[in-house]
């Protein structure tokens, strides 16, 4: 196991150094620079600025530069838009917004998404199973941006019961819609990923014998048949994950809600490097994380797979 | 149920003359396929909305960046659809007819969504089909590659390259198309692994046929039914990206339009009453993915030799 976790690592750290020089040499061969205003700035001030921010060096300075301080002291410099901000200030206060409704979303989407599977599934071919592959069909061409405005229109427009944007220190008003908007697409690909596997086991063997030992159904269901159906919904956690980091930017930027989607597009706009380079590497390292848990569970729970 | 049929027995007829070996399996998927009442309904929705965008801007009186300055400034009351004035969806805010702005915005998703889904297509199939077949080293590096890009957050890498190399439909095309070839280079190989082993690539490789020819010739052909089911479940996914960004304004941009571009300006307006800004591309957008998920489910069940 450790051997596993060692080699799924050592996959992990490369992906996080390519995304940096990627992510680097992108920014570095950009036309424009953070500087250019409408106002050209004196050839002095602007070299001063470019000392000042280390830009007058050559790449690899700045890259080792930013990588050594990034790692020694999880430094990732400061903000060049705004200027008395560092990037670490602006993560720690986009990045709690973006996780709390990106967990709930989370929680929505497995939770809510494995149970209509599951029903879907042990009720195959009735009512249940149709309104739940209904629902999961129908959720699946409504993606975040789409949800966003549909959300907005039923519950503050026409029935005026949440707000329509705005975030307050995360009450619970400020989250219900970012979470339903974020959740439903992913929600409607765990269903049907549930529902499939678990019709598939459903109809092994050791199924029907665990079902003729006489045990009640609900044990077999629990006990027998969900660890196995739930294998393929756990590799798809993965994906998920990074497509709720990546719906954050909708999410933020339609619901105001000041995640860190916000920060991005606008520095993105700006030609904020570091700001965007503190981001990307951070998601990126979420991700990675987030894979390696998922890949260990599922390790853990496939007994087929030898690490 | 008879027109189905008759298409089907046309279709057989038609597979009689072409040269597509292995014609019993194309026969029967097809007949699988037409069988399928939920597929064949998507395939009429794509066929018409496909028609839609050819044909729609011929349609209506107004062209799409024409302002219709008899409603400037009160579209609320003047710009709501109607047969009279000839905006048959409405008005933007701009005045401009949202009927040939949404016939603009299919045809530019719809092209995002196949040009995209080609790309990813033609590089994932060779690059998995090359991995899968050389096995050993090479295919641990290539399969090691796909391994650290899929772990790369795509979407902002994206948004990245269309803000550094500007914004425009070409970028879009292939930061999209470089992005999602990734799944399709996984499915590509596992089934290249499979295929490598039978007894015709052996006879190829006995009688001296180069790698690169046996994989052309050999290979990707009898990938083909993978990659056409997994290619209808692309086409929705590229046509959900390319709104997605152009939902926040990177994607194209005007006087262009596309399905999500359509879908935020609808969103932004939408308390001033207008809904049918929101509405109707929201309309096409939801029913081409429809039937796009249709589509592919139904060619996943007539191909999948699974269920046979």
């Amino acid at each position: 196991m450790l051997s596993f976790i060692l080699r799924r690592l050592a996959i992990a750290i490369p992906t996080l150094l390519i995304l940096v020089v990627f992510s680097y040499v992108i920014m570095y061969a950009a036309p424009g620079g953070p500087f250019d205003m409408e106002r050209t700035l004196p050839p002095e001030v602007m070299a001063n600025l470019e000392a000042k921010y280390g830009l007058d060096k050559p790449l690899i300075v700045q890259m080792w530069n930013y990588v050594y301080n990034v790692v020694v002291h999880f430094d990732f410099g400061p903000s060049f838009m705004y200027k008395d901000q560092t990037v670490n200030d602006i993560v720690s206060q986009g990045f709690p917004v973006t996780l709390t409704y990106g967990f709930w979303s989370f929680v929505v989407a497995t939770v809510v998404g494995m149970s209509l599977g599951i029903m879907a599934a042990v009720y195959h071919n009735s009512w249940l199973d149709y309104v739940a592959v209904g629902i999961s069909i129908g959720a699946q061409v409504l993606p975040n941006f789409v949800m966003a405005p549909i959300l907005v229109l039923i519950f503050t427009l026409w029935l005026g019961w949440l707000p329509g944007g705005g975030w307050q220190g995360g009450q619970w008003q400020y989250i219900v819609m970012p979470v339903i908007a974020l959740s439903t697409s992913f929600m409607a690909s765990i269903a049907r990923l549930t529902r499939s596997s678990m019709l598939e086991v459903l109809n092994a063997n050791y199924i029907r014998t665990a079902r003729a030992k006489g045990l009640p159904m609900r044990r077999v269901i629990f006990r027998h048949a969900l660890k196995p159906a739930l294998l393929p919904v756990i590799s798809y956690l993965g994906p998920a994950f990074v497509g709720m980091i990546t719906g954050s930017v909708v999410i933020d930027m339609y619901f105001s809600t000041g995640g860190i989607g916000v920060f991005f597009v606008n520095s993105a706009l700006n030609r904020d490097y570091s700001v965007i380079m503190g981001i990307t590497i951070l998601t990126g390292a979420l991700t990675v994380l987030f894979n390696l848990v998922v890949d260990i569970l599922y390790a853990w729970i496939d007994p087929k797979i030898r690490y | 149920m008879l027109t189905s049929r008759k298409t089907v027995e046309v279709l057989e007829t038609a597979e009689l003359a072409a040269p597509i070996e292995g014609r019993s399996l194309w026969a029967d998927a097809r007949i699988r396929f037409f069988r399928n009442k939920a597929a064949v309904a998507g395939l009429i929705i794509l066929i018409l909305v496909g028609m839609f965008a050819a044909f729609g801007s011929y349609v209506t009186p107004w062209s799409n960046e024409e302002v219709d300055w008899a409603v400037l400034g009160q579209v609320a009351e003047m710009g709501r659809p109607s047969l009279e004035t000839g905006h048959y969806f409405g008005t933007d805010e701009l005045g401009r007819d949202l009927f040939a702005r949404t016939v603009q915005g299919t045809q530019i998703s719809l092209m995002v969504g196949l040009i995209g889904a080609l790309i990813a297509v033609v590089v994932g199939t060779v690059y998995g089909a090359t991995a899968g077949y050389h096995g050993g080293r090479v295919d641990n590096i290539m399969m090691r590659i796909v391994d650290v890009l899929m772990s790369v957050p795509y979407m902002f890498v994206l948004i990245l390259l269309l803000v550094v190399f500007g914004r425009s439909v070409l970028m879009l095309f292939v930061g999209i198309g470089l992005i999602s070839w990734l799944d399709m280079a996984r499915i590509a190989r596992g089934q290249t692994l499979s295929i490598k082993n039978k007894e015709f690539v052996e006879a190829a490789h006995a009688i001296g046929v180069r790698p690169s020819v046996i994989i052309r010739r050999h290979i990707v052909p009898n990938l083909l039914g993978v990659v056409i089911v997994y290619s209808t479940l692309l086409v929705p996914s590229m046509i959900i990206y390319e709104s997605f960004i152009s939902f926040l304004g990177l994607g194209v941009q005007e006087p262009s339009t596309s399905w999500g571009a359509l879908i935020s300006e609808g969103a932004k307006q939408m308390q001033y009453g207008t809904l049918w800004m929101l509405l109707c591309p929201l309309f096409f957008f939801v029913i081409t993915l429809f039937a796009f998920f249709f589509v592919g489910d139904g060619l996943r069940d007539a191909l999948d030799p699974k269920d046979r």
